[in-house]
Formats: structure tokens, sequence, C-alpha cells
């Protein structure tokens, strides 16, 4: 039976939140939490996959305590079972121990049912790395396979797998032992409404919750802020260009006055060839 | 780990079809100014099959030293086995900060690497520097989320990776006739025992999107409203014969497709004329255009983050000022036959 494990993350929606104008910053207690849009996609593929093969989906986050209500989204999407990982002892984790403590938990699931497939989103939209994947991969040594956007085959019989990974001008096709993991792209699927037993499975759905003490054989060393090598040292207000020249009066002067600008710069028109 | 042993500056080259890919001649560009701050040497990492022959340009724009690994099992980029090269080849010479493209590749490459070593890995930088007494490089980015910047440090590891957005950086004018020192480098991989294979590759004819190219660029925010008001740059752009762009928002609102994407997680453009029309101006979104020509803003909010980063501002409503523009336009060109 296949077992496709989809890692996934809550990230604050970009897009709601209020930024604070004095600060310039972003005010995170405005912003609501949703599952990670990327991720929608890898758990999407999963559960299609499972459609095709046969199997389970299963879902694991790493995150604070409301990270559970991203499990039940994926639960909506069509996963079986969701695994939250959550301690304070994580806190604070940079690429490298996000990777190594998501690969404690990956240890775990594995031990229940092993693991043929992992998949992650593209990137995480506050993280913005699209680190974690490939790290995931390498920690359990198995191929990373990046910017996949369509999967052609799984045959975990003879274990492989063929997929499309994305190129700049086009795409290659790839063949990879099972286990391994993709990370996916946004072009991979689209991700549908929910099918409402769905919905209904998962507004019961108790997600397992696991702490540190729970995984096996971890160096609390490599975890969280301790574990993470790279730390921001300085957070500041890029330098301003000096701000522009306001053009005054109304939209007809306005227009007029930009176009005397930019129609005595001539070389600024004067195009490469064509493209 | 000593760090006294760690030296020199090395940039991932990468490279397709017998062609160094241009982010990598930008980065030996800003490599070159970390090495010399630092007094060491700038080097290249060159990986492939048939790729030698590539060293020479890596040397006119700014390489001292290439390493280079030429073997078939190199013809086509893959996880392991670019890794597997690129582990050992520090492992032996012991860089103190390597630089790779933020390209699919590049991250790809420097995400597996950095596990493996592991070490400190910053994605996606826009500005580099580093501390000429103790080493340790200063790579600042976007910080997540808020109209800010963050310097990200490695402190404890060897060496420090970062990956770098393409056309942020600016690569050094080509010397020709200067040279450099190649060491072959040679690691034995079996075919059978790499677990990925590369059945195909196929190039897509469909014409891409490539705003990066163009020399003008109308983008276009959430302040269209609408895919139908989004319109309304199109039609400024076609009267211009430039591109069009997009802010994220737009993107995400499926007004326009990723390509036109300009920004953090877009593409990096730097057109001779750039106008943002109804563009806030997030950090994320002018990392990726600042370094326009000219840059034209037309908001109707004057207190716009966007006005702090143009050269010519218009407070207004754009669907006042826009239509106006391309009539105005339309009639300049007619007369004065300056734009194509
Ligand atoms: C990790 C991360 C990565 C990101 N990457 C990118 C990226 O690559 N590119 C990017 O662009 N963004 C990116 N963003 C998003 C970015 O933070 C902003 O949310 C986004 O750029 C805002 O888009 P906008 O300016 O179109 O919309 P808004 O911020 O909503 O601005 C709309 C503007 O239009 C003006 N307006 C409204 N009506 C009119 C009118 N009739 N006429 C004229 N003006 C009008 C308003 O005054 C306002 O200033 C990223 C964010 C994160 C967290
Ligand atoms: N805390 C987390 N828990 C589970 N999966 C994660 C977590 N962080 C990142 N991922 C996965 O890694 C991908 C890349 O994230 P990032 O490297 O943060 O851009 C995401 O799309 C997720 O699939």
């Amino acid at each position: 039976m296949l077992h496709i494990v989809a890692c996934i993350k809550q990230v604050p929606d970009t897009k709601i939140i209020k930024m604070n104008p004095k600060t310039n910053t972003m005010d995170r207690r405005t912003a609501p939490a949703i599952l990670n849009p990327y991720d929608a996609h890898a758990v999407e593929e999963a559960v299609r996959l499972k459609e095709r093969y046969g199997g389970i989906v299963s879902v694991l986050t790493m995150g604070p305590p409301p990270a559970v209500s991203a499990i039940k989204k994926c639960v909506e999407i069509g996963a079986d079972e969701g695994y939250l990982i959550t301690d304070r002892r994580f806190a604070g984790a940079d690429t490298l121990a996000t990777s190594y403590a998501l690969s404690k938990a990956l240890d775990k699931i594995a031990k229940q049912q092993p693991i043929d497939l992992v998949i992650c989103g593209k990137m995480s939209i506050d993280g913005d790395t699209g680190q974690v994947g490939p790290g995931i991969a390498r920690r359990l040594d198995i191929p990373p396979l990046t910017s996949v956007n369509k999967v052609v085959e799984i045959n975990q019989e003879e274990g492989y797998a063929i997929v499309h990974r994305k190129l700049e001008d086009g795409f290659e096709v790839v063949r990879s032992t099972l286990p391994c993991m993709f990370s996916v792209e946004k072009t991979i699927n689209e991700v549908p409404y929910s099918p409402l037993p769905n919905v209904i499975r998962a507004a019961r759905y108790k997600p397992h919750i696991w702490s540190v003490d729970d995984l096996e054989e971890v160096d609390i060393k490599q975890l969280g802020l301790k574990g993470s090598p790279t730390i921001v040292s300085r957070v500041w207000a890029p330098q301003k260009p000096a701000g522009g020249t306001f053009l005054e009066g109304n939209p007809a002067a306005q227009v007029d006055q930009l176009l005397s600008v930019l129609l005595e710069k001539k070389e600024l028109f004067e195009t490469k060839e064509e493209i | 780990m000593d760090f006294q042993d760690y030296k020199g500056v090395w940039v991932f080259i990468e490279q397709k079809d017998g062609e160094v890919a241009s982010v990598s001649l930008e980065l030996l560009g800003a490599g070159r100014k970390l090495a010399d701050k630092r007094g060491v040497e700038l080097a290249g990492i060159l990986i492939g099959e048939n790729v030698k022959n590539l060293t020479k340009t890596l040397f006119e724009y700014g390489a001292d030293t290439v390493y280079v690994y030429d073997q078939p099992i190199f013809k086509h980029y893959r996880t392991e086995t670019y890794m597997k090269a690129l582990l050992e080849c520090t492992e032996k010479h012991k860089p103190e900060i390597i630089l790779y493209g933020a390209t699919s590749t590049g991250k790809d490459l420097a995400s597996a690497v950095a596990t493996d070593m592991p070490t400190g890995l910053t994605a996606d930088t826009t500005e580099l520097d580093v501390e000429e007494d103790t080493g340790l490089l200063l790579a600042s980015r976007p910080a997540f989320g808020g109209n800010i910047m963050a310097t990200i440090l490695c402190k404890k590891y060897r060496p420090q990776m970062a990956t770098v957005r393409a056309k942020v950086m600016k690569a050094l004018p080509p010397e020709p006739g200067r040279i450099g020192k190649v060491v072959e480098e040679t690691i034995s991989l079996k075919e059978e025992d790499i677990r990925t294979k590369v059945l195909e590759i196929v190039k897509e004819t469909v014409k891409k999107v490539r705003i990066d190219e163009a020399d003008i660029i109308v983008a276009g925010g959430k302040g269209l409203g609408s895919y139908e008001g989004f319109q309304l740059v199109h039609q400024l752009a076609e009267t211009l014969g430039g591109a069009v762009g997009a802010s994220r928002d737009v993107v995400e609102a499926g007004w326009i497709d990723h390509p036109h994407q300009v920004g953090q997680t877009g593409v990096t453009v730097t057109p001779k004329i750039y106008f943002a029309i109804g563009i806030s101006g997030a950090i994320q979104h002018i990392v990726g255009m600042k370094n326009s020509g000219l840059i034209i803003a037309i908001n109707k909010d004057k207190e716009a983050p966007i006005f702090q980063t143009c050269h010519y501002g218009i407070v207004g409503d754009a669907f006042e000022v826009v239509p106006i523009l391309i009539e105005q336009f339309k009639k300049a060109i007619s007369r004065d036959k300056v734009i194509k």
C-alpha cells in the first residue's frame, strides 16, 4: 500500500495582513492563519495519487498548537491522517533545524507504516526559501526532486517514480527510485472545493500530536533556535532611494509634464532588437 | 571547526548547453568584491560535461581559479551527482563562502549541500557584504512579512552559503585575456549507484514571457480593481511597445500569469522605464524593480511607499490618468515617431 506523507505548514495570510503604518512592519496579530497555499497543492497531488494507486495520505506539520486547523484543512482535501509536532523546543528553527525535526517525525511515522513518498510545497509564503523539502530528503537519504509539475507514474512494486520537473524553457522527464521526495509547483493541479463528507470528517478529526519526547533518537541541540546555524542579526528599513518628484496639477497637466520629461530622453525609447 | 582553515569565496557556476548562466557571471562580480575585501581568492566551481572551455569566460569575469568537474555523469543536472562533487571539493579546498544563483537549480543544489555539510544557507539574498576581519558573510534579504530587510549571519559554521537573486548583482565588464588557474578534479561515481535518471528533456516552443529582457515595463497592481481594470495596463504597454508586469497580489487574483510577476518571488527587472500603476510598493515588489532606469508611479494614495522609490510620481486615479497617458502617447508617437 502506497504511503504518501505531505509536509505542510500553517502561515499568516499575507494578503489580508495589515501593515503597521508607523513601523512599516506586518501586524501579525491581525493575520489569519491559513494552510500555506503551495502545500494545498502538495496535499491535493498526494490525494490524487492515492485515488490512482490506492494507499493512504498522511500530513505532517511542525508548528504551534493552532496548526491543527491547517491539518483539518488537509483532511478536507482528502488526507487520511494528520500529525502535528509541537514543542517550545522546536521554536525559532531555521530550515536546517526544521528539516531535522520533520525528518525525526517522519522516522516515527514510517515505523507505523513505511513511507514511499514525501511531498512538499514549492515554498512557504512566510519562510519563502524552498529549502525545507530538499533538506528533509537529504536527512532521510532519499532523492529530492524539486520543481515537479507532473507525476507520470508511481510504480511501488518496482520501486520507481517518473515525474516532470519544470525547467526554464520546458521540462525534463526524470525517473527516481522510491522512496523519494517531490516538491511541487502550483501548476501541478488545481485544488477543487472539498467534498462535503471530507468537510464533515475534518470537523471531527483529531490529529496525532507529538512533543519532542515522543520522537526517538533526537539530538536536542539540533532543534529550534539552538540548532539553527543562521541567525537574524539586524532588521532594518531599506535605504530608500530619494523620493520622486511629484507631478502637480490635474491629470491632463500631470500627463503633459511626464510626456515632456520622457520625450526629451529619446534614448529611453531606443529598443534593442525585437524580443 | 577551525575557521582559519577556510579561505576564499566560491561561486557555483550554472551552465546549460555550453553557456554560463548570466546569474553566475553576476555572482562573480559580487564575489570579486567580497574576495578583495578579505584579500582572498575568488573561485568558480564548474560541474558538467564538456564544460572545460567555459573557464576562459569565468576568468574574464573575475575568477582567479576555477575548479572543474568535467565528466559524462554530469551531463544533466542532478542533485545527487552535483551535490557529491560540490561536497567533495569543499571538503578538499575549504572555501569560506559559497554563493549560488537563486534559480531552481541553484536553490535545489544549495539546499541539499547545506543539509549535508551541515551549514547555514540564506535564501534569495539581495545584498551581500563581508566583515573584513572575521570573514562573516552579511547576507540580506527582504524579511519575511514586513517592509523591512534582514541581515542573516551564520556564525558557527563554515563555509557560509547564500543563494542570490538574478539581476540584482552586477557582472564586471569582461577583461579579455585575463587568465587564472584551472584545477581539474574528478570524482568516482558510478551511474548505477545514482538513484535518479534524466530520461528526456523537452523544450517547450511556446514563446516564453521574458519581462526581464524588456526595455519598457508597464506594471499594474491591485489598485486596478479587477481583471477588466487591469486591461488598462495592457493597453498602455501596447501603446509603448512594452511588456506587462504585475504585483504578486495581481497574479494571485488570477488577472495575469506568474511569469509577469515582478519582485522577490517573481522576476527582477531592470528596464529603462518602469511604470508602477496601482502598486503600493511593498519591499518584496521594490527589490524586483528598483534598479530600473526611470520609475514612474501612479497611485491615488500620496502616502503609498512606491513614491519613495520612483523618479516621477503622479498622485491620481489610474482610471483617469492612464487613458490620458495612452492618448497623449499615441499622439506623440505619430508626431515625433519616437517610439516604435
Ligand atoms: C514572502 C513574500 C514574498 C512576496 N513576493 C512578492 C513579489 O515577488 N512581488 C510582489 O509584487 N509582491 C510580493 N509580495 C507581496 C507584497 O508584500 C505586497 O502584498 C504586494 O506587492 C502588494 O500588491 P499591490 O501593490 O498590487 O497591492 P496593494 O498593496 O493592495 O496596493 C494597491 C495600491 O493601489 C492603489 N490604488 C487603489 N486604487 C487606485 C486607483 N484607482 N488608481 C491608482 N491607484 C490606486 C492603492 O493606493 C494602493 O497603494 C510578497 C510577500 C511576501 C510575504
Ligand atoms: N514547519 C513545517 N512543517 C511542515 N512542513 C514544512 C514546514 N516548513 C516548511 N515545510 C515544507 O517545506 C516546504 C518549503 O518551505 P520553505 O523552505 O519554508 O519555503 C513547504 O511548502 C512545506 O511543504
